[in-house]
């Protein structure tokens, strides 16, 4: 190798490094730091080792949050990766609609995050809100504000409201890219739908449905705003995802050893599904 | 301008994509490079223009070294396979384009542009899309930006490929025209012996990363330099076998054996191979002297004016290309006959045995 | 196995064709006999693969029937007319084998496994795949991947018919010969009617026993490609087929033939009566055009090519040019060049249709 292109190629990454190390890197290690000392402010610190982990990890409070994370993340990917599929594909793939229907999928995502939640908390009151008005009306007991079950109700349904059509928008640039002679090939093969579905149509989504639901994975287990503004976190704690929680014990309480520990937990959790995910849906990839 | 490559070598991981070449194109001369998909001409293309960097050797242009010179500094043009224009620039501003950036005035660029699209037969549709135009539009103006701007080297890598069989006749009569009179070192590459012929100029016939011979396009054809180059110029391939020579007599397995040529005369007996061109094996005998091969047909195809006979001789697959129609059955033994006196002769490591 | 009949048919893509010019194909009527190998051959947007959609059913025709032998198929999905069809890109099932590709036709048809298994590997070994049968698919390089798509055609035995769409286009060089050979091998094995669409004449003319020539949404001529070679029925014709094409060059008629040149041109057709009229035109092969050293048409040469086992001579003669092919040994003529054209060889043609024939 040519050893002039390689230092050439060092100082065109260097722009990078110094953005990744700015936003990354160095709060990343500031939050090693606080996870592995005791501080009482002032900047005086104490080594702790690694007392905060353990007791992060055998605390009841963080495994709740995180098993009601995982709870929250499962059931929004169980519903929005086959919905976000299934209405991509009743979507028209040529004509004048195609555009109207890509407008209409992309709205709530142009929504900010603290309207969603202001939105749907509105939407969802007992009292005055659309939904919750008409939930009542119907004979159903429903209180989100007071009632667990409601309240994770609203929040996966907000949820599936707000990113499934991410997954439709992925998906449907899958479909579209599929040549016409596949669809023909397989009408004269003899095929019905879900055959196509299962050997054309999914086999060339794979790509972009990896994508989606590592996207949908990471980003529901870091959700906040939306939680925060809709419920709080409440009734009690059922709705108290690992995020919530985080905010909760760092800014509420100021234990910042705990919550540094917490944040590195955190972190590598979604960094360990994310690889599992990852790996296992391009298995068969190169084979 | 002549364009020289010195020992250029170009290799990915352990793959090597071209072997050391030594090539000298002369100013003024349409080159071509002929060779099957994977056989590097692409490759040695990008070589050429600056597209990609040698691992070893260098790239001279009218003796300077130009190896570390990027793309953008060197006059280069490059047509493609695929029509490569822009889809909201009208015919004009494409080929307006290269100009453009050259910051010529505005007349200068009407005129030079007006005079190629004459030339490309462009003239009618300047104001139309790219969308708007047939293929052979698309490429036309493909090529009238490539040559609007007198490079000093223009590549054409197969850009009658994606091109219907008629409008690929009409532009390949064309291009040897439009580089009449300039004085640009053309290389033109192309996977289709025929095509190189008919476009003439000069050849260089490549194999699995490496040039194996290069010369005039028709002396080339007559002489290919070992057996390897007598393969990628013949359409279709070469008959090949292997023959033993015994005293004055060659003999091809026991399915024929004819007097020795010249050519191994004063050879050591053994093994050697032969080269025999399609159109030398006929189904008719035209002369005495040719030398009946018999063997298995495997299929005849007929084309219009000539028919193509697919058929077994010994362990080899032979083909035999004669005018007019000729069927045979498949699984038939027939007798067809080789005009050995046309035949290569190759030594046994492949070099060409000259007389 | 069928007899394909397509009975006066019309097609547009504009819902309510008013004009001459909205209709892509303008009247196509035709009969394909069982287990023939038909080529329809003609340059991009002549309507070739709308009249292979109408065919397979992806297209339904504005006008007209088409028929499976007596049954009426024009209203039957791709699916219920039983036909195969070979894409300009291999498509392949990438999730599965081989074997599965090759089974899945049957499988969606509800044959029992054990059909399936013996179907599966007798179309394998007739397609060279028989011991690739465990590889996916995707893996496969592209005439792999065609023979494929080839294969899953084969598999089944109520195929009435199969077609092929530009096979070749995405086929290396060096390997489209193979591939033909195969093609034309599988048909003379196979005896299923076959259809194969493309703008390469010689993959029309090597594959078919009857070639469709068309031009302009219609067809131009009906032959095999002896007829299509020495017989042209249309200057399109005499022009698409043949490398170099024929020449066409503008004469006055004469009584024994045609003036060209300043000399009288034998022919072997004679304008009918109505002809006079007309454009009259000269045609004939660069095959039947000779240099001759007495009595000719003075010419200039203009350029040789030099294709290897013959030269192609462009010249001007009377104010047109003419090409002709000269064999390898034979010699040219410096200056002074005189060219005779082969009478049997040489034909008028009127508005651009073979004279005396009519229409």
């Amino acid at each position: 190798m040519n050893k002039q292109i390689n230092q050439k190629a060092w100082l065109f990454v260097l722009p990078v490094f110094i953005l990744v190390a700015f936003n990354a890197l160095i709060p990343l290690m500031t939050v090693v730091n606080y996870s592995v000392q005791e501080t009482f402010g002032d900047n005086v610190f104490f080594w702790s080792g690694l007392l905060w982990f353990q007791e992060v990890l055998t605390s009841e409070r963080f495994q709740n949050a995180l098993i009601r994370q995982l709870i929250f993340t499962f059931s929004i990917l169980a519903i929005e990766i086959p919905l976000g599929v299934a209405i991509a594909l009743t979507m028209p793939r040529k004509g004048p609609w195609v555009p109207v229907c890509l407008v209409l999928m992309a709205l709530p995502l142009l929504i900010p995050w603290n309207v969603v939640g202001a939105m749907w908390n509105i939407f969802a009151l007992p009292d005055i809100g659309l939904l919750g008005y008409t939930l009542n009306a119907l004979g159903f007991d429903y209180n989100f504000t007071s009632q667990p079950g409601d309240a994770w109700f609203t929040l996966i349904l907000m949820d599936v409201w707000h990113w499934t059509s991410l997954v439709v928008l992925l998906a449907y640039a899958g479909l579209v890219s599929i040549p016409d002679a596949f669809y023909q090939a397989a009408k004269i093969d003899g095929a019905g739908s879900w055959a196509i579905f299962r050997h054309i149509q999914l086999p060339k989504m794979k790509r972009v449905l990896t994508i989606a639901v590592l996207l949908r994975f990471m980003d529901s287990f870091m959700i906040y705003t939306e939680v925060s503004v809709l419920t709080g976190g409440g009734p009690g704690n059922s709705t108290t995802l690992l995020s919530i929680d985080l905010v909760k014990i760092a800014l509420g309480q100021f234990d910042l050893g705990p919550a540094a520990a917490m944040s590195l937990i955190y972190f590598l959790i979604i960094l360990l599904l994310s690889w599992v995910f990852y790996t296992v849906m391009m298995r068969n990839e190169d084979q | 301008m002549a364009l020289e490559l010195k020992q250029i070598e170009k290799v990915v991981g352990r793959d090597v994509h071209i072997h050391p070449t030594d090539l000298v194109l002369e100013p003024g001369s349409f080159n071509i490079l002929l060779g099957t998909t994977l056989a590097g001409k692409t490759t040695l293309m990008q070589l050429m223009a600056g597209l990609d960097r040698p691992t070893g050797g260098s790239v001279h242009f009218n003796g300077a070294d130009v190896t570390g010179k990027r793309v953008q500094d060197r006059n280069v043009s490059m047509v493609y396979q695929q029509f490569i224009n822009y889809p909201n620039f009208s015919v004009f501003e494409n080929i307006a384009s290269p100009l453009r950036v050259a910051k010529l005035p505005e007349t200068e660029i009407k005129r030079r542009v007006g005079e190629i699209a004459e030339l490309l037969k462009l003239s009618a549709m300047l104001d139309r899309k790219p969308s708007e135009l047939s293929g052979g539009q698309q490429q036309r103006t493909a090529m009238a930006r490539a040559l609007v701007k007198d490079s000093d080297l223009v590549l054409l890598d197969e850009p009658l490929a994606n091109l219907d069989f008629k409008l690929r006749e009409e532009l390949r009569e064309e291009l040897p025209k439009l580089f009449g009179d300039r004085d640009c070192v053309v290389v033109y590459a192309t996977t289709e012996p025929t095509e190189a012929l008919l476009l003439g100029g000069y050849t260089a016939t490549m194999h699995e990363g490496r040039v194996t011979q290069f010369g005039p396009t028709g002396a080339i054809y007559r002489n290919p330099k070992d057996v390897i180059s007598a393969r990628v110029f013949s359409e279709p391939p070469i008959n090949t076998a292997w023959v033993v020579k015994e005293g004055d007599r060659v003999a091809l397995g026991n399915v024929a054996a004819w007097p020795a040529p010249d050519v191994l005369a004063g050879k050591p007996d053994g093994r050697y191979q032969i080269g025999l061109r399609p159109h030398h094996v006929l189904p008719l005998r035209a002369d005495a002297a040719d030398v009946p091969v018999a063997g298995e047909v495997l299929v005849t195809e007929l084309s219009g004016s000539e028919s193509v006979v697919h058929f077994k001789v010994g362990n080899e697959t032979w083909v035999s290309l004669a005018h007019g129609i000729h069927a045979f059955d498949v699984g038939e033994t027939a007798e067809l006959f080789a005009d050995m006196r046309h035949a290569f002769y190759f030594a046994p490591d492949g070099g060409l045995l000259a007389a | 196995m069928a007899q394909i009949t397509l009975d006066k048919i019309r097609h547009s893509y504009v819902e309510t064709p008013s004009k001459e010019e909205d209709w892509v194909l303008k009247e196509v009527d035709l009969v394909w006999e069982d287990a023939g190998a038909y080529a329809l051959l003609g340059p991009s947007g002549c309507g070739k693969t709308t009249l292979l959609n109408i065919i397979s059913g992806l297209l339904h025709p504005k006008q007209g029937r088409l028929l499976f032998d007596a049954e009426d198929v024009t209203d039957l999905s791709p699916d219920q007319r039983h036909i195969a069809q070979v894409f300009q890109f291999p498509v392949v099932y990438d999730t599965m084998t081989v074997y599965d590709n090759l089974a899945f036709p049957l499988r969606n048809r509800k044959v029992d496994e054990a059909t399936v298994d013996k179907r599966v590997r007798e179309v394998a070994d007739f397609i060279d795949m028989g011991h690739r049968l465990d590889e996916r698919a995707k893996g496969l390089t592209a005439d792999g991947k065609q023979k494929i798509s080839l294969g899953r055609g084969l598999v089944r035995e109520d195929v009435n018919v199969i077609m092929f769409d530009e096979p070749l286009t995405v086929i290396d060089p060096h390997l489209k010969w193979q591939l033909r050979s195969k093609l034309k091998e599988l048909h003379q094995r196979v005896k299923r009617t076959m259809i194969y669409v493309t703008h390469d004449q010689t993959e029309a003319l090597t594959f078919a026993d009857k070639v469709v020539v068309m031009n302009l949404g219609e067809i131009v001529q009906i032959g095999t490609p002896v007829d299509l070679f020495e017989r042209p029925h249309h200057t399109f014709v005499g022009h698409f087929i043949g490398s170099p094409g024929m020449n066409i060059l503008s004469c006055e008629p004469d009584s024994a033939g045609a003036r060209f040149a300043g000399g009288t041109v034998a022919t072997e057709n004679r304008l009918s009566a109505g002809e006079s009229g007309k454009r009259i035109e000269l045609g004939v092969r660069p095959e039947f055009v000779r240099f001759t050293a007495e009595d000719g048409l003075p010419a200039d040469i203009v350029k040789v090519s030099d294709a290897g086992r013959y030269r192609i001579v462009e010249t001007r003669c009377g104010g047109e040019t003419v090409k002709l092919l000269v064999g390898e040994g034979d010699e040219i003529p410096a200056d002074g060049a005189r060219l005779a054209f082969d009478p049997s060889n040489t034909r008028l043609y009127a508005d651009g249709w073979l004279a005396g024939e009519g229409r």
